[in-house]
Order: structure tokens, then sequence, then C-alpha cells
């Protein structure tokens, strides 16, 4: 049995004594893309900030294993170097730091980890342009400050850009859909799509339905109140888009009850 | 090269700030035209009237000048210095067209000089010279418009002023050679005090770029207490660059004052990056309708330094902007102070004026105080002014570190980005790679990560 690429087991999380994360199991293979999908304040976005390695969560129970090892042990660089990528929800305007100079830094920094050569000015305008165009992102957003000023589509399309580029092992997509026109989502989806393959695992994380019309996922989960309650195939997101979060809570309510 | 003379023997003993003997300028007195002498004998005794600042005096607050009160100063002695052109070379920025005048313990030293020829109108000299050529601009200009009120300093630099440059731009002359001064102070006997005094004239329709540098022998306890007078003729525009790398125990104590002529441009550029007590004076005086005054500073605080900026733009006439943007980087625990007055007179309307004071703590000891003063006598102006203290943004460095950057890359990442903005004011690219490279020395994170 091959090792799975993310196994989240039992994980229980809160910020400052409030718990939001109240007992995940899962499991996530090589080639598999997963949904999160469920109501604002369920602890989808805890979870994605919890693997990228945000400290302001304490981990009270569980653990999460990446490629078996130990993920929540590592620092976030670490785990970007590793091949975990998380695409923001709202990605951070950073001023005075060109877009080129902060990739330059990252996909040397992950080079350097893997014991590769850093890559010179050219071959990293290379790799950039190529990435670019997969993502139809205009050419100047290149010499601009890291998302400073871009607008809400090409914010999203530049963290689908940098994922492109930093080539990840496993990849999460928070709310990459949020904000974003239908065109726009086609464009990011057709990315995300593009980076499809066997080797890679995928965790997207949406509110809405409409972002798997374009990246079919394999398993789909809801969460609710910090755990996932109902997981199944495609066509459970179908399901809750026809009938909405309050199917879910009527049927967990019935089971309760 | 040089004997020894009654001077220097008489300039070997060490004398308290305080209690600086008269005699000396009388004795300077001789070889000085009558005008100087006494406008120096007057300096001084304004200055032996004031005595050093007390904290109780507004503008002088936030600094303790205990060690500098404490220190018993001797003046350098004139005569041959034991500096080395390798030494110059490596304390020189890397201009490859600028004029160099080098200074060495507050004098002059013409061996160490790169005097190349100048554009025919622009005519550089250092005061010395200027007493003995025909010229009147020193007689014309000196000492008219610095500000001597509270400021002992000033007087102080008035009282004993005997070397510095004099530039003057003729009408209507683009200088493009930058000119640089390199003012350098080496360890003496003990701890000496140099008042090095420039005169710039930028007559109507003249540009130039000033650049001022200090440096000193790392360790060395000493003070500089410079003053710089610039006029800015009218649709002039003067690009002035101050950097203060002096070594971390020594003082440095800066006026720049700039007088503004009608439709006149200065862009002034200070970097702060030495000295254990820093004091850094700067003071347009806009008397001229549709100037636009720049002061564009960045102050690096490590160790203990005390670091100190006040600045005083006076709008005297209507119609002008003035633009104050610093910014401080502290970290161990060092302290920065901004001060920045702001005075409208009563007739200059449509004044814009913009005031801009950021601060970054990069440790728990580090301090940083910043004071906006505005005195707005007209009624229909626009004074802005903003001040933020604050750490590195935490969400910024999570973003960077989840792209696979390691803690202190990122770090130094985000502090560059926060003092790039100061570089990337300037127009220099010599200076702005240069500081670049000093920054990423002196700044903490930097040094080890590649950015």
């Amino acid at each position: 049995m091959t090792t799975p690429i993310l196994e989240i087991r039992n994980l229980h999380a809160g910020i400052e004594g409030m718990d939001i994360i109240k007992g995940i199991d899962l499991t996530i293979n090589a080639g598999e893309v997963h949904s999160i999908m469920g109501p604002n304040g369920s602890g989808k976005s805890t979870l994605a900030q919890i693997l990228a390695g945000r400290d302001a969560y304490e981990i009270s129970e569980g653990e999460v294993l990446y490629n078996g090892k130990d993920l929540l042990d590592m620092d976030p660089n670490v785990r970007a170097c590793e091949g975990v990528f998380m695409a923001f929800q709202y990605p951070v305007e950073i001023p005075g730091v060109k877009m080129t100079q902060f990739l330059k830094a990252a996909v040397n920094s992950i080079r350097e980890h893997h014991g590769k050569e850093a890559l010179d000015a050219v071959e990293l305008m290379g790799l950039f342009k190529e990435k670019a165009k997969l993502l139809d992102l205009p050419n100047d957003l290149m010499k601009r400050a890291v998302n400073e000023g871009f607008s809400g589509g090409e914010k999203k399309r530049a963290e689908i850009f940098q994922m492109a580029v930093l080539d990840p092992t496993f990849c999460v997509l928070d709310e990459t859909d949020s904000g974003l026109d239908i065109d726009a989502l086609r464009t990011v989806a057709e990315g995300v799509n593009t980076m499809r393959n066997d080797k890679r695992g995928f965790l997207v994380i949406t509110h809405y339905q409409r972002l798997l019309d374009y990246i079919v996922p394999d398993h789909v989960h809801v969460m609710v109140d910090g755990k996932i309650v109902r997981s199944g195939g495609k066509e459970l997101a179908l399901e809750l888009e026809d009938k909405g979060y309050s199917w879910v809570d009527e049927k967990l309510a019935g089971a309760a009850g | 090269m040089t004997t020894m003379t009654q001077n220097q023997t008489m300039r070997d003993n060490s004398w308290l700030l305080t209690e600086l003997p008269e005699s000396v300028i009388e004795h300077d007195a001789a070889r000085m035209p009558k005008w100087l002498a006494d406008i120096r004998r007057s300096a001084f005794r304004q200055f032996t009237a004031d005595g050093l600042p007390s904290a109780k005096q507004e503008k002088w607050r936030q600094i303790n000048l205990r060690p500098i009160r404490e220190t018993a100063f001797g003046l350098p002695a004139d005569g041959a210095t034991d500096v080395s052109e390798a030494e110059v070379v490596g304390h020189s920025l890397p201009f490859v067209d600028a004029v160099r005048l080098v200074f060495v313990n507050g004098r002059y030293a013409a061996e160490l000089s790169d005097a190349r020829a100048m554009p025919s109108g622009v005519t550089v000299q250092t005061i010395r010279e200027a007493l003995k050529s025909e010229s009147t601009i020193l007689e014309t200009h000196l000492t008219k418009y610095v500000n001597a009120d509270d400021d002992p300093f000033v007087s102080l630099n008035t009282a004993l002023l005997d070397d510095g440059v004099v530039v003057h731009i003729e009408k209507n002359i683009t200088c493009d050679t930058p000119i640089y001064l390199l003012c350098i102070t080496t360890a003496a006997d003990g701890p000496i005090i140099t008042h090095p005094r420039n005169l710039i004239i930028a007559e109507d329709g003249a540009q130039a770029t000033i650049v001022e540098d200090y440096v000193g022998t790392d360790g060395e306890v000493y003070l500089t207490n410079a003053v710089t007078e610039l006029v800015v003729g009218e649709d002039a525009h003067l690009h002035h660059y101050l950097l203060e790398r002096e070594s971390d125990a020594a003082f440095n104590v800066s006026t720049l004052t700039a007088y503004h002529k009608t439709s006149s441009t200065l862009s002034s550029h200070t970097v702060l990056l030495g000295g254990a007590l820093v004091r850094n004076n700067v003071n347009p005086i806009i008397d001229g309708e549709h100037c636009h005054s720049l002061l564009n500073g960045l102050y690096i605080g490590r160790g203990k330094q005390h670091i100190d900026n006040l600045m005083r733009v006076e709008h005297r006439k209507p119609n002008c902007e003035s633009r104050q943007f610093y910014k401080g980087i502290l970290t161990d625990e060092s302290r920065g102070v901004f001060a920045g007055r702001i005075i409208v007179s009563r007739d200059a309307q449509k004044i814009d004026a913009v005031q801009s004071n950021q601060s970054l703590l990069l440790s728990e000891a580090a301090r940083a105080n910043s004071m906006p003063q505005l005195e707005i006598y007209a009624d229909d102006v626009k004074c802005t002014h903003g001040a933020t203290i604050g750490e590195l943004d935490e969400e910024a460095l999570f973003y960077l570190e989840s792209r696979g950057l390691a803690e202190p890359q990122a770090k130094a990442m985000l502090v560059h980005a926060f003092a790039g903005e100061s570089l990337e004011r300037m127009n220099l690219p010599v200076v702005q790679e240069a500081l670049l490279q000093m920054l990423t020395q002196r700044l903490p994170f930097t040094s080890a990560a590649n950015v």
C-alpha cells in the first residue's frame, strides 16, 4: 500500500481557548482531488491555515501526516519546501517586495532544500513567463509589488500562478473561487486542472458548488461546526447545491434525535 | 609635510567644551577677514551665554546630551594626516564621475581629494581657499540663513568654523557631476570635535547634486558638528544627500538649512546609520511661491544608538508644497525620535504640506517617538501628518514563509521593502546601491539572507 499524501487523524484545534476543529479525519492519496464544503464559520479556512503552518492555532489533539511525516512539527517554510502549498483566501499585499524578487527567493529556497542548484535570472524568467501564460496574467504583474493593487481576480490568479511555479505535491485552495467572476473562475480552474496528475493531491475548500463544476473532485466532504459530517462523491456537491446546508443540518438533527 | 606650529602645540591641550578658551577664536582671527572674525566672536558670545542645551528646552527634550557634556573634546590639530589613499577609497562611495573633496578631522586634505575640472559656471572651493580669493560669496551668504535660536551647536559651529566647502553654481548652469564631500574623523590623542561648514549657492535656474558623507574610525569617540547652508535660486533644483555613518561611539549633530526662492526645488535625502548620539536638523525656509521641498529620511538604530530628527519646515509664501517622509528602523535598545514642525505664515495660503513618519521596531527594547507639530497661521492650507510605529506585519511574514522562505529571509525581505521606499525616492544610483549594501550589513536578519 502506498503512503497517502495527507492523513489527518482526529484533529482538534482552536484559537484562544475556543475550539474550532473538533475531530477531523481525512486521508488524501496521490492523484486525488478532495473538496471540503461547508457553511461560513464551519472551520474550513482554519483547517487550511493549520495545514499551511499558521502558528496562531493551538492543536489540542490528533496529528497530521504528510507523506508519512509529522506535518505539524514542521515550520511553514519547511512545509513549503517539502511540497505543501496553500492558495490564500485573502492574499496579502506586500508593498516594496516585487513579485519576481519574492518568487525568485521562494523557488530557490525550495530548490536549495532539495539540494538543487539555484536557477539564474534567465531560467527563472522563462519559468515565470510560461506559467503566467497559463493563468493569463498581465505582463506587468510580475514587475509589481506582491499582490499590491491587484484586483480580486488578479490576486486569485496570481495564487494559482505561484502554485504552478512552485510545483507543489499537495495543494490547498482556500476559497479560491470567492470574489471571482465566471471568466476568472474558468481561468483559475483550468490552471488547477493542468496541474492535476497522479502524483499530486488537492484539497479544494469552497463555500459554493460552482467551482466544482470546473474542478471536478473525486471526493466531497461536508464540514459543519468543526467536523466532517458527510463524505461522498462529486454528486454530494450537487445535492448540497440543490438542498442547501440546512439539509445537512436537518439530517444531523434527525440522526441525533 | 607640515612642521609643528605654535597653533598645534596649543591645541594639543584638551579643553572642555563648556570652557572653550576665547584665545582660540582670537588666535584664528589673525588670519581671517574682519567680517568673519566678528561673526565668530559674536557666535562665540552666543554659545557661552547659552551653554549646551538642557532637556528643559523643547527642541532638546528627547535627547540626553550628557555623553557629549561629559566628554572633554579637543580641537583637531592643523597639519598632516595619517590617512592613506587606500583608507579613503575604502570609505568612499564608488562614484566614477564625482568631484571628491576629502576632509580629515575637519581639515581639507588636498592630496586625498579629486577636484577634477568642473564645468564652467561651477566653482567648488574650500572655505579657506574662498577667503583668499576675490569671491564675495562667503561674506554675502555665510550665516545669513541658518537659525541659531535655541541651538548652541549652530553657534558653536559658527564660532569655530574654519573649513568646509563653498559651492557656487552660476545662473542656468546644470552641474551633472555630483559634488561629493567625504568627511573622515580618525583616531586622535583624545576625543576631538570638528565643525564642518558648507555653503552651497545655486543661482537662478541652476541644478546640482551635493553629497555629504560622514565616516570615522571604528570605535573612536568624537563629535562632528556640521552646518550646511543651501540657497536654492529661482527655478533652481538642488539635490542634497547626507549620509551619516560615523563610528558607533561617536556623536554627530548636523544642521541643514535650505533657503528657497521662487519656483525652486529641494530634494533632501538623509540616511543616518552610525553614531551613538545623532541629531539631524533639517530646516527649509520656503520664501518664494511655487516651491517644492522634499525631505526624505531613513534612520537605522541598533545597540544603544539614539537618533533624533528635528524638521522645521517654514512656509513663508503661498502656493508651495513640502513633503516630509522619514522612516526609522530600530532594533536592540536603540531609540529613534522624529519631531516635525510645519510653520505656515499668515500669508502663505494654498500650502500643501505632508508629513509622514513611520517606525519599524524590530526588538522589544527598541523605542520610537514621533511628534508632529503644526503651527498654522493661514486659513486656506492643506497640512497632513501621519505617524505609525509598528512591528513587522505577521500576515506578510506568514505569507512569505508559507512560500518557502525561512523566517530570517522573510523578515529581511520585509525590512528591506520598508527601507526601499526611502531609497527609491533618491536619484543617484551609486548612493542607492551603496546604501542597499550598507543596509544588508547593518540590519538584523539580512546579513545571512540573500535578498
